[in-house]
C-alpha cells in the first residue's frame, strides 16, 4: 500500500478529528482538578508543623506574577494527592491554575511526548524507547512526588494473617504453588491452620504502575519470574483472571474464595481484606504500610543515581523496610517554552516536595525521606529557560 | 425490512432549487457515512501500520501476547471474540425467537404492550451496570449452580471441564446473551407481525395448531426478517466492551472449556490501550483493524446466507 501525500494529508486530518473526539470523550468523566480558590478546603492541614523536616533552601523560586495556568495530565494512582496539592497550592498563589487530567501513565507519556500539556505524570518511570520519542533536543526530568506500596491481599475464610517471602510469592503467581496448605506457604505460617483449597490469582488486566512495581520485586526475587513473565506494566500472566483497575481487582478478589492478589495500600484498606506481611531482604516480616515504604527509600537513598529513573526501592535492606513499592514521577521537560509557565512549575514543584509532603500520609501516599527529597529539590535547578535556569543556585 | 415506494410528488409545484438542494443534501450525508466508515477503516490501518510491518500476518495468526517481548498475536483475543459471541447466539436465538412469535401470535395486546415494552427497556440498560450486576451477582451465581451442575455432570467434556470461578468465557457469553435479546426480540417480533393475516388465516382455515401456523406459515414468510435480527444482534456481541471486561476474567490465552478465563478483542483494546505505547498501542489498534475485518465478513456471509435462504415472498 503506497500513501501519496495529499491521501496522507487527509487522513491525518481524520485522526487529528478523531483524535480530538477522544480525548474530549475520554477527558470528561476522569477527575479533573482545576483550582479554584473559592473551594480551597476550609481546613488546611497545618503545614511546616509536621515531623516532616523541610530541608528547603531558605530562598524558594520566583512565582510569576501574572495568571498563569498549567495543564497535566497522567498517573491515576497519585491523582487524589495531586488534587489536594492542587487545592491548596492554588489557595496560596491565586494566580496559579493547575489542572490535571487522571488519564493513566501511558497518556501522561504520551501527551508530554506530543507537548500538549506542561508536565506529564507517571508511575513508572519512562522507558528508553519513549525516552527516544521525545521531540528532538529535548530532555526529560523525573521528579519523584510520592512513594505508594503494594501490597499482597488474600481472601481465604477463617484466615487473618497470612506470612510471605518473595520466592513463595512468586511460586503462587508463577502457578507453581497451586493450594493453599502446600508445604512452602506452611513453613512460613507455622502453627496457622491452612486449608486444602485451590489457590485463584487475581491480577490487574489493564496496564499499570501497581503491576509494574509488583511484577519488578517478583523478578528481583526469582529468576523464575525473570526469566518467565518478566517485569513491566503488563506482562503474560501465567495463571489467574485478570481484573480492571485497583477497586476491579479488591472487588474480583473479595467475590472469589481462595484468591490472593496485589493493589495498592489504600484500596486493599477500603476493601476490608487482609494483606500478608512480606519477609523483607533483612529477614522480618513487615506489613505494608506508608512508613515501611519512607524506610525502604531511605535505606535505598545512597545507592540514588543521577537518572531519578532507575531510583531503587524494590526489596531494599533495612529492618523495617517494605519490599514492594514504587515512586511516582512528575515529567517536565527541562528546556520550558514559557517563562511564566515554567516559574509556575517549578514554583508548585518546590512547593509540593517541601510543604505539600505533609499531606501525603493522611491520603495513604508515603513521604519521600529526607535525602531523596534534598536530592529531587536540587534536580528543580536543571530547568531551564532560554538557557539560563529558571530558579538559580 | 420493506422497500419504500417513492413518495408521490406533491401537487403544489415546489420551488425547484430548494428541492434540488434537498436532494443533493440527503444524498450528500448518505455518502458522508460511507466515508466516514472508510476514514476510519484507513486511520486504522495507517495508525496500526508499524505492527502490520513487523510481525505481518503473526499479527494474525500468533498466539503469543507479551508486552515485555513485544510480542504480539491476535489469536487468543479472536478465539476469545467468537466463543463468547457463538454461546451469545446459541442462548439468545431460541430464547428471542420464542418470545417473538409469542408476542406477535399469541399474547393478547394487554400484555403483549408491557412486555414489548419491558423488553426493549432491557436494551437500555448501560453495559456497565449489567457488567457490575455480573461482577457481583451473576458470577457468583452462575459458578456456583449452573456451572457446578455441568462440570459435575458434562465434565469429562473438554469444553465444560473445571473448576468454575464465575469469571469466564460462559458468563461473559450469558451476559452478551441477555444484551442481544432485546435486538432478536422487537425485531424478528416486527418481522412476524408484517407476515400477511392471509397467511395464518389459510393455514387455520386448513385446520392447522398453533404450532404448525407459526413453524410453517409466519417463520418460513419471515425467515429472512429473522436471519438479519440475529444477524443485528451478532454484530453487538461481537463489539460489545464494557460488559465482557468486567466478566470474562482477562487471560491472554486460547480457552478450550467454558469455564475459563479469556478475553476478546474488543475488551483487550479497552482495558490495555490507556497504558500502551509504541508498538504495543500499533498492535491494539491492528486487533481493531482485525475486528472490524471479522465484523465486515460475518455481516456479509450472514447477508449472502440470507439472500440465498429466501423463498417465497418474504424479503
Amino acid at each position: 500500500m503506497t500513501i501519496t501525500s495529499p491521501r496522507r494529508l487527509g487522513a491525518l486530518a481524520l485522526v487529528a478529528a478523531l483524535a480530538v473526539g477522544a480525548c474530549s470523550s475520554s477527558a470528561s468523566p476522569s477527575p479533573s482538578a482545576t483550582v479554584e480558590p473559592s473551594m480551597a478546603p476550609s481546613a488546611e492541614p497545618s503545614m511546616g508543623a509536621s515531623a516532616e523536616p523541610s530541608a528547603a533552601p531558605a530562598t524558594g523560586p520566583t512565582i510569576p506574577a501574572g495568571d498563569g495556568s498549567l495543564t497535566g495530565a497522567g498517573a491515576t494512582f497519585p491523582a487524589p494527592l495531586y488534587q489536594v496539592w492542587f487545592e491548596n497550592f492554588g489557595t496560596i498563589n491565586p494566580n496559579i491554575q493547575i489542572d490535571y487530567q487522571a488519564i493513566g501513565s501511558g497518556g501522561g507519556i504520551k501527551n508530554i511526548t506530543e507537548q500538549t500539556v506542561d508536565f506529564g505524570a507517571s508511575d513508572a518511570p519512562m522507558k528508553d524507547e519513549e525516552i527516544a520519542a521525545l521531540p528532538a533536543g529535548s530532555q526529560i526530568l523525573h521528579i519523584p512526588t510520592a512513594l505508594g506500596a503494594v501490597v499482597v491481599i488474600f481472601n481465604v475464610p477463617g484466615m487473618t494473617d497470612l506470612k510471605l517471602d518473595g520466592p513463595t510469592t512468586a511460586g503462587i503467581f508463577l502457578g507453581t504453588i497451586t493450594k493453599w496448605n502446600d508445604p512452602a506457604i506452611a513453613a512460613l505460617n507455622a502453627g496457622a491452620s491452612l486449608p486444602d483449597a485451590d489457590i485463584v490469582v487475581v491480577h490487574r488486566s489493564d496496564g499499570s504502575g501497581t503491576t509494574n512495581a509488583f511484577t519488578a520485586y517478583l523478578a528481583a526475587v526469582s529468576d523464575d519470574w525473570k526469566n518467565g513473565p518478566g517485569a513491566g506494566k503488563e506482562v503474560q500472566w501465567p495463571t489467574g483472571i485478570g481484573a480492571k483497575g485497583n477497586d476491579g481487582v479488591a472487588a474480583t478478589t473479595k467475590q472469589t474464595n481462595g484468591s490472593i492478589s496485589y493493589v495498592e495500600l489504600q484500596y486493599a484498606t477500603q476493601a476490608g481484606l487482609s494483606s500478608a506481611s512480606m519477609k523483607n531482604a533483612d529477614g522480618n516480616f513487615v506489613q505494608g504500610s506508608t512508613d515501611g515504604v519512607t524506610a525502604a527509600a531511605e535505606a535505598a537513598a545512597p545507592d540514588f543515581p543521577s537518572d531519578f529513573r532507575q531510583a531503587p526501592i524494590i526489596n531494599g535492606a533495612g529492618p523495617d523496610t517494605y519490599p514492594i513499592a514504587s515512586y511516582t514521577f512528575l515529567l517536565v521537560y527541562a528546556d520550558q517554552k514559557d517563562e511564566a509557565k515554567g516559574q509556575a512549575l517549578v514554583a508548585f514543584m518546590h512547593w509540593a516536595l517541601t510543604d505539600g509532603q505533609a499531606t501525603e500520609k493522611d491520603l495513604g501516599y508515603a513521604p519521600l525521606p529526607a535525602p531523596v527529597q534534598q536530592k529531587t529539590i536540587d534536580e528543580l535547578h536543571k530547568i531551564m529557560y532560554n538557557g539560563a535556569p529558571i530558579w538559580g543556585m | 425490512m420493506t422497500t419504500l415506494s417513492r413518495p408521490g410528488l406533491p401537487t403544489r409545484a415546489s420551488p425547484r432549487r430548494g428541492d434540488r438542494a434537498f436532494v443533493l443534501g440527503t444524498r450528500g450525508f448518505g455518502f458522508l457515512i460511507i466515508a466516514i466508515l472508510i476514514g476510519i477503516g484507513v486511520v486504522l490501518l495507517i495508525d496500526s501500520w508499524p505492527a502490520w510491518q513487523t510481525f505481518g500476518l503473526d499479527l494474525v495468526t500468533g498466539t503469543q501476547w507479551d508486552p515485555i517481548r513485544e510480542l504480539y498475536g491476535a489469536v487468543p483475543f479472536i478465539v476469545g471474540t467468537l466463543y463468547t459471541s457463538l454461546i451469545a447466539l446459541i442462548l439468545a436465538t431460541p430464547i428471542g425467537l420464542l418470545t417473538a412469535i409469542f408476542l406477535s401470535e399469541f399474547a393478547d395486546r394487554r400484555l403483549a404492550t408491557p412486555l414489548t415494552f419491558t423488553i426493549e427497556l432491557l436494551a437500555a440498560i448501560p453495559s456497565v451496570v449489567l457488567g457490575l450486576w455480573g461482577i457481583f451477582v451473576l458470577a457468583p451465581l452462575l459458578r456456583d449452580t449452573l456451572d457446578a451442575f455441568l462440570i459435575s455432570t458434562l465434565g469429562w467434556l473438554p469444553f465444560f471441564a473445571g473448576p468454575s470461578y464465575g469469571f469466564s468465557i460462559s458468563t461473559a457469553g450469558v451476559i452478551l446473551a441477555i444484551m442481544i435479546l432485546p435486538t432478536i426480540v422487537s425485531l424478528s417480533r416486527e418481522v412476524l407481525r408484517s407476515v400477511p393475516n392471509a397467511q395464518r388465516e389459510a393455514m387455520y382455515g386448513l385446520g392447522a395448531t398453533h404450532w404448525e401456523v407459526a413453524t410453517k406459515a409466519v417463520l418460513p414468510y419471515a425467515r429472512s426478517g429473522v436471519i438479519g435480527a440475529v444477524i443485528l444482534g451478532l454484530g453487538r456481541a461481537l463489539g460489545e466492551t464494557m460488559a465482557v471486561t468486567m466478566v470474562i476474567g482477562n487471560k491472554d490465552a486460547v480457552p478450550v472449556s467454558v469455564f475459563e478465563q479469556g478475553q476478546s478483542i474488543a475488551s483487550k483494546i479497552a482495558v490495555t490501550f490507556n497504558e500502551s505505547t509504541g508498538l504495543q498501542s500499533q498492535s491494539l489498534i491492528a486487533i481493531g483493524v482485525i475486528l472490524l475485518a471479522m465484523t465486515l465478513l460475518l455481516n456479509g456471509a450472514a447477508r449472502l446466507l440470507v439472500a440465498r435462504t429466501t423463498r417465497g415472498p418474504g424479503r
